[in-house]
């Protein structure tokens, strides 16, 4: 079996995030970058299906500018074989992401995609999805255990009413919950040897696929600061400030 | 955990810390030599992440490590245009015209910069030539080898829970070896105050080892305020005359200024808290017109090192060097830092490749020091920051004759008296000072300033600030100085509450807080704390600092 890993370059979580000051966007220079949590989660799984002797092979893909090789180095650093750098001068949409990917898996031919549930930038929870839908392979989103048995998948999802569980077949894209697995630490020795693993790069114009974007962002802003809250003396001033000042009961 | 199997790595040189001292070794080593392999580990979780620092830049340093850096878009771009040394009490502000200003303080030709930024285009730099740079890795433990001497160091293990087990995820650290290892964790290093007292570093010492904590917030102001390129120094209020410590404010790019304080860690009441100084300075008529409509976008603190040339430590040990503030090259009175950590990086570049290609000994760094100028500058510098156990205005009188009269060459050295852990006065003794409420537009309260710094440790890890005696809080340090933790510490990470059983007010240390500045273990009156690296990649993320 061969596992394709989807990663993408976002800030670290632990930045506090600023908006630039035109409005444009989010503040990216000289902030923090890492591998979307989610997507640890995924690449962690697949080093471990490639451990149990179920995978013979790992291979990650990003898609973004020069600097995006990081987070491939760290996937080849936790234990990923090798690594593609699909470069794209603009962030792209899921759905041209899905396009992109589409196409790296018709020339790799992997039996199963991993990817994050969703991305901690955008948060938008579409490229599995919309990856499947293109492929036509059958999907199973924000799984939280795997087992595999001959072409057989085992997923778990955590879903409002407790555990659901599914069974599905090889090729599938599956898309990993933090609760999948515990991503591990690329170790320094690891860290040595995953400058030597491949990593290639194709340029995304060799895809002859669209990726225009079809939304335009007109400006993002911060939030709106919460005020204050005002201390109550008993619970009968709580209730009547409920009912009669925020007028929630 | 001894039982463990430890992998090794073998270098020819191994440095701690990427800060502009490391990174300045590393550099001038592979421009020496490109075939010395070099590891150099950073426990920030990327390069420039744990620098905080004014900065006004003398590029002298720069200049003689990378002479073409101004064609390598190197982040050093402001020129400093105009500056002021201001005088304030409660409501105004005095300037001090420059002419009476000692050169030192003249900033002419200098560029405002953030250090983060340029340590990061350093550590670009370095890894262009071949330097193995492993960020998220802390340097844990020093190895020794039969004979005593420093051998490398220990990375720290990763993944362990509060009561040091492993996790899932533990990866084991391991064992980095160098024919030479450097030291250059910054102020105060744990390393560094590890080897101090085993060779006995500082044994000749005139003076004991003397400390400040530095504060840093970024501010986007109004673009109609901003005045890129000027700089402003004040000194006096809200601080008293007895306590050593000033402002600076410095217009930097994108309509940004660099607000900062930094007081001297030998200050006697154990009620003063330095965060709220700072806080409070903002509030000054002349600062405050200045930041109205602003907004605050990051913050830091970090100690720094303040003795100089009485209390600089030997520099080199059987196997190793200590560079950079983790020895104390900052000039006080310039208050800069940065180029002399950079030559004193430069240095131990030459002296580690003569003592790798030719046998030299490495105690040769000693004589290489005291023949640059790094040596004449602090030399020069000397008198300035013990003068000030005087008082300001007498210091400030003094500073300007030793200074602008004699040229620092007064033919005589004044000594710190205490170090800076010593200085506290009884609590009881003590005036208690109230400090105003935060208002939440000039001044905040430390959490949502530790906020701002991005810091987080991985969450279940055992507690990198040890106590030698648990107890002592409740036994003693409060009742003597009222635990001046619970105010010295710039992120609120020492507490007393109070148990609900026994009703014993006892330390609580919120670890997880740590903006990894040192004060702590500096100050602690009875130096009860140890100050160990937490899991590698844990700390504050600063960027722009």
């Amino acid at each position: 079996m061969k596992v394709l890993v989807a990663v993408k370059r976002v800030v670290d979580y632990k930045v506090q995030i600023r908006v630039k000051a035109d409005q444009s966007g989010v503040e990216t220079e000289n902030v923090k970058m890492s591998v979307n949590p989610p997507d640890e989660n995924a690449i962690e799984e697949a080093v471990k299906l490639k451990e149990q002797g179920l995978a013979q092979e790992t291979l990650a893909v990003t898609i973004g500018d020069d600097k995006a090789q990081d987070v491939l180095r760290t996937s080849l650093a936790m234990g990923i074989d090798r690594s593609i750098l699909v470069k794209s001068p603009n962030s792209l949409e899921p759905l041209a992401v899905a396009k992109t990917l589409s196409k790296i898996i018709e020339k790799e031919n992997p039996d199963l995609v991993l990817l994050g549930k969703q991305a901690i930038d955008d948060d938008s929870n579409q490229t599995g999805q919309i990856l499947s839908a293109l492929l036509n392979w059958p999907q199973a989103c924000f799984i939280s255990d795997l087992k595999i048995e001959g072409n057989k998948l085992f997923l778990s999802r955590e879903i409002d009413e407790g555990i659901e569980k599914l069974e599905t077949n090889l090729p599938a894209v599956l898309t990993c919950d933090l609760r999948l697995n515990t991503p591990r630490f690329a170790s320094l020795p690891n860290i040595m040897k995953a400058k030597k693993k491949p990593l290639d790069i194709i340029d995304i114009s060799t895809l002859g696929i669209d990726t225009n974007p079809k939304i335009k962002v007109l400006k993002v802003e911060e939030p709106p600061k919460r005020k204050a809250g005002i201390m109550v003396n008993d619970v009968k001033e709580l209730v009547e400030k409920l009912k009669y000042e925020a007028k929630v009961i | 955990m001894s039982d463990i199997q430890r992998e090794e790595m073998l270098y020819d040189v191994v440095i701690v810390g990427a800060g502009p001292a490391g990174l300045s070794a590393a550099i001038k080593l592979k421009q020496i030599n490109s075939d010395i392999s070099i590891c150099l580990l950073e426990k920030a979780a990327e390069v420039g992440a744990h620098i905080l620092s004014g900065n006004v830049f003398e590029t002298k340093a720069l200049d003689e490590l990378i002479p073409n850096w101004k064609d390598l878009n190197a982040p050093v771009k402001t020129k400093v245009t105009s500056e002021d040394f201001l005088y304030l009490n409660k409501e105004k502000s005095f300037k001090v015209p420059n002419f009476l200003l000692p050169k030192s303080l003249q900033n002419h030709g200098n560029y405002i910069i953030s250090l983060s930024n340029l340590c990061k285009w350093l550590g670009e730099f370095a890894e262009n030539l071949g330097v193995e740079i492993f960020p998220g890795f802390a340097a844990s433990k020093l190895l020794y080898n039969e004979k005593g001497e420093v051998s490398g160091v220990q990375t720290g293990d990763m993944g362990l829970d509060i009561n040091g087990n492993p996790k899932d995820n533990f990866e084991p650290g391991i064992n980095i070896k160098g024919k030479v290892t450097v030291l250059s964790e910054g102020c105060r290093g744990h390393l560094g105050k590890e080897v101090i007292k085993k060779f006995n570093l500082d044994a000749n010492n005139k003076s004991p080892q003397q400390y400040g904590i530095g504060f840093k917030e970024i501010w986007e102001i109004d673009p109609e305020k901003h005045n890129l390129g000027k700089i402003l120094h004040s000194v006096g209020w809200p601080l008293e005359n007895d306590t050593y410590g000033g402002s600076f404010c410095y217009h930097a790019e994108n309509n940004q200024i660099y607000l900062g304080y930094v007081i001297g860690l030998d200050y006697k009441n154990p009620y003063l808290s330095p965060y709220d100084e700072f806080q409070q300075f903002k509030t000054h008529p002349e600062i405050k017109k200045l930041l109205t409509n602003g907004k605050r976008i990051s913050y830091g603190a970090r100690a720094l090192i303040e003795g100089g040339l009485q209390s600089l430590p030997q520099m080199h040990m059987p196997g190793a060097l200590l560079i950079g503030c983790d020895a104390g090259t900052l000039n006080m009175p310039k208050i800069k830092g940065s180029h002399t950590a950079m030559k004193s990086g430069i240095i131990a570049g030459e002296v580690i490749n003569k003592h790798l290609s030719q046998n030299e000994h490495l105690s040769i760094y000693e004589d290489e020091f005291k023949n640059s100028w790094i040596y004449d500058e602090l030399h020069q510098a000397r008198n300035v920051k013990p003068s000030f156990q005087w008082g300001l205005i007498p210091a400030m009188v003094f500073t300007g004759i030793d200074q602008k009269i004699f040229g620092g060459k007064l033919p005589f050295t004044l000594q710190h008296k205490h170090a800076d852990h010593d200085s506290l006065v009884s609590a009881k003794d003590s005036k208690k000072i109230d400090y105003p409420k935060y208002d939440g537009e000039f001044t905040f309260d430390k959490p949502s300033s530790v906020y701002l710094s991005g810091t987080n440790h991985a969450e279940n890890q055992p507690c990198h600030l040890l106590l030698k005696d648990k107890d002592l809080t409740t036994n003693y340090t409060l009742e003597e100085y009222d635990e001046p933790a619970q105010r010295y510490c710039p992120a609120g990470v020492y507490e007393i509450e109070t148990d609900s059983e026994t009703q014993k007010k006892f330390l609580k240390i919120n670890s997880q807080n740590c903006i990894h500045c040192k004060t702590c273990d500096i100050k602690e009156p009875s130096q009860n704390i140890d100050w160990i690296t937490p899991e590698g990649g844990g700390g504050p993320i600063y960027s722009g600092t």
